[in-house]
């Protein structure tokens, strides 16, 4: 199991941060998913070590979670909130906008091209423009199913460009 | 008592429910309840783990605190004003009740706990009868993960005991929490199973029937079993098992082990054997009547068909070729009665002193150390209050998992020291404060080395200061316990209780089966009688019948056998061991006419020319010393037709032989008994009388089978075991000693002992019968089995 250089770097650097050692899990797990689109079996097996830990108590802290995945994810991950100020102004309609057009049924469903997944979250701080979405880590606000609709074309056209 | 250091001179003063009530400052509120006998419910505290404060069923209102208190995590306070039963206490309890239950399947009709259910109690103690609550139940199906363990999740109410006793207790940090709220489950640790210890401490501690396990599930409802406190039948720690029983169309059948009422010396404590591996008694090759070889076959006989053609044989070959051609081998796992028994019948009726056991620990050596130094040896339950362990060999995980858990509660619990010196990598040094691995065989080198001799460090093939630091630290302790493995032998165990008296230690021989100490103990050699007296010396006169005992040693084990290949054996009497087994390639089984006591046909049993059923602990009354010198009373609890124990086959051979039974047991003695007519007023009472003469050991046995007759003798003559009859019949342990001994004169063999090796998941040949214990090695074995790269 090898992490690239910058992760290595990270590492070392947050292992100062804190008096004791397991403390850096959560958010380096959150690293870990940033270079491989989510936390890998390996990955978990080489924190466990890393830190002096059982794997199980790794899995445990990621099934807390919702934001870690130990499954891959679309290239864009649509995060729709439906907490209380987003759902007063639509956010359910909008997450079932979304999955409708994207043809996705169940939560964090990958689409069959591998390029969205829709995820429904709980607030993530944009209350005061909701119904608010949130695509990998870009904010789209004071959503309506129009805009939304362009919003996921423009990163499906960036996904096949690429 | 909780995780909280008390300090027992300073008491805090408080009042619960109008009562003033005190305890030591430091106490968790809800404990210092509990002693003065007001009950707080509570589902996820557990005295000795870590606290948790989950579940909210010990919310408590403590004047001047706005809200409800957690009792479980509340140390008392001078002046605290609590109320535990108040109307807002209780209407709490049953919202946190409703709460339980509102996903709770309410399977209690089939539910394993059913009956003995923490929640069932509480909701029958606090209502919550109604529900709230039109959701439907989410549903999960049951999981199977190990051989042993399954996961009903819709019954469980998170209350982590299993993950912590699986973790803080065991070690093994098998189980793990997953998810959030009501999502939450109960996970093992290889995703869909469990890699683990397989000790079912999870499953007894669960307060509801979320885990269960293969050997209970679904078998039976608790109030059919009758239960009865005894001890475990495996290893030589001596855990106090409490065995459910129900009758079945053979007597009465085992339906679980367990520890309910956490009575015994092994408190919470129970490994994989003492609570599943009962189940070789109902083994189907369990051998339930008398067998007669007629022309190289066995044929059932009666029981008197079978004991007569025994004592017709020993007195044949008694009267053709003399005492000396008859050899006995006793057992390990007999009870001390049986033992005194086997070897008082064997010098006092067939006048041999050809008599031996496998011998699994040097015991002579360490009772001539001992009392020579007139040092102490240490029990079980002190060990996990030791401040300082020092282990020397062995491997207690695997062979001796009471000692282990006590080795782990004593750091854990204590912050205590543990020294390991060590020729592997043994699991307990995660508890080590110092490690010293040493080349293998160099443990007698290591005890020379700590007793002065700093050349012999070069043999240990150790860091020169890692033995320096080692040996230093150990000088500075206090209440230190010298725990050993079968490692040391001889001389190295005197040079070590020389050392460890000087510095005021305690001691542990770590012997590997249920009654190895006992065996010993009782004599079962050819040299020694009960108590350590040398045949050959003359404090064996403090024996009543010792003037009847051949004057030279007889043959050891070795040599018994050999005399049975040469022919100069001419009888063997083998006791409730399989001798066979360790010596495969030996002839010497079918020669000699062979009489075999055991429950199942063993390599040893193949042989015989008479095998008699034998019952084993379980199923029989007396008592058994463990490894450090504990003794524990057995109690009857299950029973099988046909078999008889062996202390009732050894009197009935007895008297077929035509020896004066009343002189091997005496059992018509004392008449002060009075059989109930004098007590006028007392009757109905408690008989008082009985328990007067019970504790002091003048009760009148009337029966020869009684095998109390055989106790109340061995605590008159045998050194160290003038016990308390009383806190012995109460079920308490009681200590034995063996400084009384006369250490000058006592003969030992080191060379004859030959550890068992039994692991984790074995347990000799009770163990090859088990199925729960077969499949536990199975599935151990296939997981190490290599998997084939692709
Ligand atoms: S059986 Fe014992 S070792 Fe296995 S998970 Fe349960 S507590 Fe842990
Ligand atoms: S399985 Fe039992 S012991 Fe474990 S958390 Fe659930 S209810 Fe508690
Ligand atoms: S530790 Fe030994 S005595 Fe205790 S349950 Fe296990 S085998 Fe039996
Ligand atoms: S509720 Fe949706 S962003 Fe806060
Ligand atoms: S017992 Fe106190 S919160 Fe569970």
């Amino acid at each position: 199991m090898k992490f690239s250089e910058q992760l290595e770097a990270r590492y070392s650097e947050m292992l100062t941060h804190y008096p004791v050692k397991r403390s850096l899990l959560v958010p380096f797990l959150l690293y870990i998913q940033d270079e491989f689109g989510y936390v890998t079996d390996d990955s978990i097996e080489e924190i466990a070590k890393r830190l002096e830990i059982s794997p199980l108590e790794v899995r445990n802290v990621i099934s807390y979670y919702s934001m870690l995945r130990t499954k891959p994810s679309g290239k864009y991950n649509v995060q729709v909130c439906t907490n209380i100020c987003c759902q007063l102004r639509g956010g359910e309609e909008m997450l079932g906008h979304v999955r409708e057009k994207l043809g996705v049924k169940v939560n964090k469903e990958v689409t069959s091209d591998g390029i969205f997944s829709v995820e429904e979250v709980e607030c993530i701080g944009a209350c005061s423009w909701a119904p608010a979405m949130q695509v990998n880590y870009d904010f789209h606000e004071n959503l309506t199913p129009e805009k939304i609709d362009q919003i996921l074309d423009e990163y499906r056209q960036k996904a096949v460009q690429e | 008592m909780a995780d909280v250091t008390q300090n027992a001179t300073e008491n805090v003063t408080l009042t619960v429910n109008g009562r003033t009530i005190s305890a030591p400052k430091g106490t968790l509120l809800i404990e210092a309840c509990k002693q003065h006998g007001i009950e707080i419910p509570a589902f996820c505290y557990y005295p000795g783990l870590s606290l948790q404060g989950a579940c909210r069923m010990c919310l408590v209102e403590i004047e001047k605190m706005p809200k409800m208190q957690t009792a479980c995590t509340t140390p008392i306070a001078e002046g605290m004003v609590v109320q535990t039963e108040s109307e807002k206490v209780v209407q709490a309890r049953k919202a946190t009740l409703e709460l339980l239950l509102a996903n709770h399947p309410l399977d209690c009709p089939v539910c394993d706990a059913g009956g003995e259910c923490e929640l069932q109690d509480m909701t029958y103690k606090y209502g919550a009868g109604e529900s709230k609550f039109i959701d439907i139940k989410s549903h999960r199906d049951e999981q199977q993960w190990s051989p042993i363990v399954f996961y009903d999740r819709p019954r469980c109410i998170l209350c982590y005991r299993c993950v912590r006793v699986c973790g803080e207790g065991m070690d093994v940090w098998a189980l793990g929490i997953q998810n959030r709220g009501q999502g939450s489950v109960i996970a093992p640790n290889k995703g869909d199973s469990l890699d683990c210890e397989e000790c079912g401490m999870c499953i007894d501690i669960c307060p509801v029937g979320a885990l269960t396990s293969a050997s209970y599930r679904y078998k039976t409802r608790p109030w059919e079993m009758t239960h009865v406190g005894t001890v475990c039948t495996h290893c030589g720690d001596g855990c106090v098992t409490t065995v459910g029983v129900r009758r079945s169309e053979t007597g009465s059948e085992i339906v679980r082990c367990d520890n309910r009422d956490r009575s015994g010396i092994n408190v919470d404590f129970l490994c994989i054997k003492g609570r599943y591996a009962y189940d070789f008694a109902a083994n189907p090759e369990r051998i339930t009547t008398p067998l007669i070889k007629r022309d190289g076959k066995f044929v059932s006989a009666t029981w008197s068909e079978a004991i007569e053609l025994v004592a017709a044989k020993f007195r044949e070959t008694l009267a053709a070729s003399g005492p000396q051609s008859i050899g006995v081998i006793g057992s390990n796992r007999t009870t001390n009665e049986e033992n005194y028994l086997l070897q008082k019948f064997a010098r006092t009726v067939l006048g041999t002193n050809n008599i031996d056991h496998h011998r699994t620990a040097d015991f002579p050596s360490f009772a001539r150390a001992i009392a020579a130094n007139k040092a102490q040896t240490a029990s079980m339950s002190e060990v996990a209050t030791a401040p300082a362990i020092l282990l020397i060999g062995s491997d207690p995980t695997e062979q001796h998992p009471l000692l282990a858990w006590q080795i782990r509660t004593a750091v854990r619990r204590r912050s205590s020291r543990l020294y390991v010196v060590n020729a592997n990598e043994i699991k307990l040094t995660r508890q080590a404060s110092h490690i010293a691995k040493i080349a293998i065989g160099t443990e007698a080198d290591f005890v020379s080395y700590l007793s002065g001799n700093t050349a012999a460090a070069a043999n240990l093939g150790t860091a020169p200061e890692v033995l320096e630091k080692l040996r230093d630290a150990l000088s500075a302790e206090s209440g230190l316990i010298i725990v050993f493995g079968p490692e040391l032998r001889g001389e190295a165990i005197d040079a070590l209780v020389s050392y460890g008296s000087r510095i005021g230690a305690k001691f542990i021989c770590l012997a590997d089966y249920s009654n190895s100490r006992g065996a010993a103990d009782m004599g079962l050699y050819p040299d020694l009688l009960p108590g350590y007296h040398a045949i050959a010396g003359s404090s064996r006169s403090a024996l009543a019948w010792a003037s009847k005992v051949p004057a030279t040693p007889g043959f050891d084990l070795t040599r018994m056998l050999d005399g049975a290949a040469s022919g100069a054996v001419q009888a063997l009497w083998v006791v409730g061991s399989n001798p066979a087994a360790r010596y495969p390639e030996n002839t010497a089984f079918s020669r000699p006419f062979l009489v075999v006591q055991d429950m199942f046909l063993t390599e040893t049993a193949q042989h015989a020319d008479v095998f008699l059923p034998a019952a084993f602990a379980y199923e029989k009354a007396g008592t058994m010393t463990n490894t450090c010198g504990d003794l524990q009373r057995l109690k009857k609890a299950s029973d099988v037709h046909g078999v008889k124990s062996d202390f009732e086959i050894i009197i009935r051979i007895a008297e077929k032989i035509g020896a004066d039974v009343n002189e091997l047991v005496p059992f018509r003695g004392h008449t002060f008994a009075d059989a109930g007519q004098s007590r006028g007023a007392q009757s109905g009472e408690a008989d008082r009388n009985a328990v007067f003469t019970e504790a002091r050991g003048l009760a009148s046995r009337t029966s020869p089978l009684d095998p109390l007759i055989t106790l109340d003798e061995i605590s008159k003559l045998v050194p160290g075991y003038a016990v308390s009859r009383l806190d012995l019949a109460a079920g308490n342990m009681q200590r034995t000693e063996l400084v009384q001994i006369e250490p000058a004169g006592i003969p030992s063999h080191p060379e004859m002992v030959e550890p068992a090796g039994n692991a984790l998941f074995t347990s000799g040949t009770l163990g090859r019968y088990s199925t729960t214990l077969n499949s536990v090695v199975e599935k151990h074995r296939n997981a190490i089995e290599p998997i084939e790269a692709d």
